[in-house]
């Protein structure tokens, strides 16, 4: 694993490397089987789908009973991945995860594409602030928010093979270059990108990048930030999370997520049984979602660098 | 049909029914009428034309029950236990700590059990996969799906259905159990619920009503399930909720019941009688 941020954005958009990396993974496993809810064409899966009819599945527009399909397959054999956009692949087939998936035993891996923010002109219907509070509440679950495209083939690839329902949010568009193309990013391991000893930033998805801006204007204030991604939403790197609060005193954590039950409240247990130390967040305050190109949404409900810098501040001034 | 055979799945049902209300009876109370009303097809299934085997119950090439009704659990405990999937004895554990007998079919606990159930709806669409997941493997397993009437209330059953049918899975019979009755009535009243020939003619099953409590009608449209072809099976079987326990189906709100030692007195004395004229 290499980190290679510097700030611009990689090429590849999220929707082709998955219309890439499914079709690779069913080749290399003659058990990996890929369902749709008619948005194979949204990822880019449509052309291979529709010539390898026993490889993938188009299930209509029909999340619920998709989920169950998913399900009896993982019982005769098969290691499916599920894909729909984020509230429909979360909130409207959330019974049939938890238990034909989870309760039953039933492993499965569900894509759940343009989370929170990144489902810009889609609008409220489309745009799923409280996914990660859902999954995190199936026992057994891993939830992971993708930072950029080696990380969503990374997290793909180990998820296909991990017991339980695994839960992917990641966005079709383009995220900031990260990581070296190759690397692999184990499953319930933080990783520093940057280092700095008066506050820590554990980010996750689309905010790594926003943390990252943050950071470098911080620096220029003569406050030295350290940036975690954390990825791995759950299992959350609680090592890392207790650590970092020690060696800092400060916590700012930054998702694309509603304030309630996403990777701050992970965050928050962990320090609060650990290592309490002052927190604050830069989350969504409770909302719902609304229509926009994403900077607006950014803005809109303070997901932004500008906003972590303030939180910082914030945070700083409670520090003992 | 001969009539020894005949016989021999009558038997097999009074059997079931015999160990469903020992089990609920050592609880004291329970799901006897829907597990009642399905004793007959469970007979005809793991005595006629299931293809299982007790000793291998994760055979993958077996043929494969949901019971999407889950909480018929004691009715699908008593066939396995009948047909030797785990001890008889073990039927008394039933809801008990720690048991792997549940209220509801679950497939991590019980041997015998090939998917869990009891969130109504949810069994439709894991059968639905399963039979397209062995399909794909080219297994020649069938998978054999009840479904309760008060069930299809599930807007997931139908979801579940046009997926099988748009798939053209011949190898899933979805055995709906029209015992006309459902937790708090009469499902004429609480969710009428139309025609079930008619939705899964309309949904592209190739569908059949028989009497869901007569052993011979209902091997026979099993049999004509094994022809293959492109369209999934459906079998409307017109059955009584507490069938084989007069008092029981005389019982308006038979959905969950208490068993008191009198009832099962009288009830098992019944059923063993039943039983010694068919073997006898």
């Amino acid at each position: 694993m290499k980190i290679v941020y510097n700030g611009e954005l990689d090429p590849r958009l999220c929707k082709a490397v998955l219309g890439e990396t499914i079709p690779a993974l069913a080749a290399e496993d003659p058990d990996v089987i890929y369902l749709d809810a008619d948005l194979m064409n949204c990822i880019g899966t449509a052309k291979w789908a529709a010539a390898n009819p026993d490889r993938a599945v188009n299930c209509g527009i029909a999340e619920a009973n998709m989920i169950g399909v998913a399900c009896g397959l993982a019982s005769a054999g098969f290691k499916p991945i599920v894909h729909t956009f984020g509230p429909f692949a979360s909130r409207r087939c959330y019974d049939q995860a938890f238990l034909s998936g989870g309760y039953a035993k039933n492993d499965i891996t569900i894509l759940g594409t343009d989370p929170g923010v990144t489902a810009t002109l889609n609008g409220g219907t489309h745009m799923p602030f409280e996914d990660v509070a859902l999954y995190r509440a199936l026992p057994g679950s891993t939830v992971i928010d993708v930072t950029d495209p080696t990380l969503l083939i990374s997290v793909l690839r180990q998820c296909v093979n991990r017991p339980g329902v695994k839960y992917i949010r990641v966005g079709r568009k383009q995220y900031a270059r990260v990581y070296e193309d190759g690397s692999e990013l184990p499953i319930g391991k933080a990783v520093t990108l940057r280092e700095g000893s008066d506050v820590v930033i554990f980010a996750a998805g689309i905010m790594v990048h926003e943390a990252m801006k943050a950071a470098q204007t911080l620096e220029a204030q003569g406050i030295q930030a350290a940036v975690l991604d954390m990825f791995s939403i759950k299992p959350l790197d609680e090592e890392a999370v207790e650590a970092w609060a020690r060696k800092t005193g400060a916590v700012v954590v930054a998702e694309n997520h509603n304030r309630n039950g996403g990777l701050y409240d992970a965050v928050n247990q962990v320090l609060a049984e650990r290592c309490p130390v002052p927190a604050c967040c830069v989350a969504v305050e409770d909302e719902f979602g609304e229509v926009g190109p994403q900077g607006y949404l950014q803005e809109r409900f303070g997901l932004t660098a500008d906003h972590i810098v303030s939180q910082v501040q914030a945070v700083l001034k409670r520090k003992g | 049909m001969e009539q020894a055979k005949k016989k021999e799945l009558q038997a097999l049902a009074v059997k079931i029914r015999l160990a469903a209300l020992e089990a609920i009876h050592s609880l004291g109370s329970g799901h006897l009428g829907g597990a009642l009303s399905i004793a007959d097809v469970l007979a005809v299934l793991y005595g006629e034309e299931m293809k299982i085997d007790p000793q291998n119950p994760q055979w993958p090439e077996r043929d494969k029950l949901v019971c999407s009704k889950g909480h018929a659990g004691p009715a699908v405990y008593g066939t396995l236990a009948v047909k030797g999937f785990f001890p008889y004895e073990e039927l008394k554990t039933l809801n008990r700590p720690g048991t792997r007998l549940p209220s509801h079919c679950d497939r991590n606990k019980t041997p015998g059990v090939d998917m869990t159930t009891g969130s109504l709806r949810q069994g439709t669409s894991l059968a639905a996969g399963m039979a397209l997941g062995d399909r794909i493997k080219g297994r020649p397993s069938r998978t054999f799906l009840i479904v309760g009437d008060g069930e299809s209330n599930e807007g997931q059953v139908w979801e579940a259905l046009a997926f099988a049918a748009a798939k053209k899975l011949s190898n899933l019979v979805v055995l709906l159990d029209w015992n006309k009755r459902q937790l708090d009535g009469w499902t004429k009243d609480v969710y009428p619920m139309g025609d079930y020939v008619a939705k899964f003619e309309a949904f592209g099953f190739d569908t059949v009503k028989v009497d869901g409590n007569d052993v011979e009608a209902v091997a026979a449209a099993l049999a004509r399930t094994r022809k293959g072809g492109d369209k999934p099976y459906a079998i409307v079987l017109d059955t009584v909720k507490g069938a084989g326990i007069q008092e029981v189906a005389d019982t308006p709100m038979n959905h969950s019941i208490s068993v008191n030692d009198d009832q099962y007195g009288r009830w098992t004395a019944q059923l063993r009688a039943e039983l010694a004229e068919l073997e006898g």
